[in-house]
């Protein structure tokens, strides 16, 4: 389905220096943003006539450690009205911060307070970042990679 | 932890109620933490995770095929439509198209996966709302749904029914018979439902109205499945972005004008009978062949095989001890499950399990738009409200 190409190549004319790479792999297309681009880059993904994704389908991250930025944050969009998807990724530290996209896509509330439970990762502006899976007195971040997958 | 009952400090009206997470009405572990106002709900705070596995930590510790038994346990009322899901990621990641028969079994599991998972909705929606019959209708005839289920791979619950290209069993014509008559039933059965309910005057005082939600919001709560479509939009994964061969099914996609309970309850009714639609026409059109992809390095060899030859005997070994090697790359693949909208985000950095999965579950991202629906509401419909979203909160906590 090529999904993403074309956005990307639009992200690409509009927003020339906020673009740090690309990817595809099945022909799944994503594009790789900084941080303090991510909130603008959204919100004219979101409104733009001819982009209209208005779904956020899913944020969640992806550890890589020993990187220089570890923390890799994965945003899942869907255009109801033209059937495209597009990936956006955007590195950060250990803790972040990334600003919050709940301000454009609100499904990003409960998506990155995950994120922040099991990542660590700060998302600057959210409205109300606690955890959601596990307790409130928990201390760990289960899903990062120093975090043992057994009891060895 | 909050307490379990409360005054507020300043207005003494307002009083917290702690509902759940062991409450019959909140369909597993949900708990919510609820401030009325009298019989009004001024705010409602929902409280995740006592059903948390970590499964995406799990799935990091597995080969992809050890993982298929986890995603019974996600959606524990529609595990096989699960099972689908997981396959069609790991196959779309290994560049794999399981044959045409397999297709078929494929599209039958989702869609009876789909009535099963909307008897129990419905019986236990009506259930909470009073109405007690509904409950007894669904249930014998969710029974039926599950006899064919244990048929089909032996499990009711825990079917781990696909593989990574392929199935763990064929259907025999038997077996398609015995769905025949389920087929051949099913819609004068929902018609039985639709006569207890649709024009019950207690039940569309208790739905019309109740729980609306605007397409904007749903778009915006990040809803999907039968609550989206309830509200105008017309998604359907099985026909926006087909899988398994979708496209060449005739089947509608229903959708509601008003976003309330009742146009949820009237959208999955009709889901019923579309998915019957669905299912007499795979039956009708299931062709021959082989049901699995003929690759040793992925798929299990025929157990008779592995008894009796040596290289059978050791790809048999391989695949169980130690998986088979995955490339490099990242899919995200999303299935319309009864719930709504089921993706895996799977990162592969090669090897035998995934560096990372995700999985994006419909129930959790619907459950998001629960206090936007009840506050301001009556506590009575909370709990309306709760059932018309149908959470499963193994799918929620993952």
């Amino acid at each position: 389905m090529a999904d993403g190409r074309q956005a990307i190549e639009r992200i690409r004319e509009r927003f020339p220096d906020a673009l740090t790479g690309t990817g595809s792999y099945r022909d799944q297309h994503w594009a790789e943003l900084p941080a303090d681009r991510l909130v603008e880059v959204c919100r004219w993904l979101r409104d733009d006539p001819e982009m209209r994704f208005d779904f956020l389908i899913d944020v969640t991250a992806v550890h890589w450690p020993g990187e220089p930025q570890p923390m890799e944050l994965v945003y899942h969009l869907h255009s109801y009205s033209r059937n495209d998807r597009l990936r956006l990724k955007v590195r950060t530290a250990e803790r972040g911060p990334v600003p919050t996209v709940s301000g454009v896509w609100r499904t990003a509330d409960w998506n990155e307070r995950e994120t922040y439970d099991m990542f660590g990762i700060e998302f600057e502006g959210h409205p109300d970042l606690r955890r959601i899976l596990m307790p409130d007195d928990y201390t760990d971040f289960p899903l990062r990679k120093e975090f043992p997958l057994y009891r060895g | 932890m909050s307490q379990t009952f409360e005054r507020h400090p300043e207005h003494p009206d307002i009083v917290t109620v702690n509902m759940g997470p062991s409450h019959p009405a909140t369909h597993g572990v949900l708990r919510l933490v609820l401030q009325l106002d009298g019989e009004r709900v001024v705010k409602a705070v929902p409280h995740l995770g006592y059903l948390h596995r970590g499964m995406e930590k799990i799935a990091e510790n597995r080969t992809y095929l050890q993982f298929i038994p986890y995603t019974d346990r996600m959606d524990y009322l529609s595990p096989l439509a699960a099972n689908v899901g997981f396959a069609l990621a790991v196959e779309e990641l290994l560049g794999v198209r399981v044959p045409p028969r397999c297709e078929f079994i494929r599209i039958i599991c989702n869609e009876l996966a789909r009535i099963g998972s909307h008897q129990l909705w419905l019986g236990t929606h009506a259930l909470d709302l009073g109405a007690a019959t509904v409950f007894f209708h669904t249930f014998k005839d969710r029974e039926w749904h599950y006899d064919l289920v244990e048929d089909l791979c032996g499990a009711r619950l825990t079917t781990s029914f696909t593989r990574v290209g392929g199935v763990a069993y064929d259907v025999t014509p038997e077996w398609l018979g015995r769905l025949r008559e389920f087929v051949d039933a099913m819609p004068g059965r929902v018609d039985e439902y639709e006569h207890l309910l649709t024009n019950n005057t207690i039940w569309l005082k208790r739905t019309q109205g109740v729980g609306k939600l605007s397409p904007e919001d749903a778009v915006a709560f990040g809803m999907t499945g039968p609550g989206l479509r309830a509200t105008g939009v017309d998604h359907d994964l099985r026909r926006a972005r087909p899988y398994l061969g979708y496209e060449n099914f005739e089947f509608d996609v229903p959708t509601g004008t008003e976003g309330d309970i009742y146009d949820r309850y009237l959208v999955r009714l009709e889901e019923m009978r579309q998915s019957v639609r669905i299912l007499d026409q795979a039956i009708r059109n299931i062709p021959d062949g082989p049901v699995n992809v003929d690759d040793p390095k992925i798929f299990l060899p025929p157990k008779q095989e592995v008894l009796t030859s040596m290289e059978e005997l050791i790809h048999q070994f391989m695949i169980v001890t130690e998986g088979f090697e995955c490339p490099a790359g990242e899919v995200y693949h999303s299935t319309e499950v009864p719930k709504g909208e089921l993706g895996f985000y799977i990162i592969s950095t090669g090897g035998r399990s995934p560096y990372r999965l995700r999985i994006r579950s419909p129930s959790f991202n619907n459950l998001f738009a629960l206090p936007h629906l009840v506050e301001g509401g009556l506590v009575a419909d909370v709990i309306a409200n709760i059932a018309s979203l149908d959470p499963v909160m193994g799918e929620v906590d993952r």
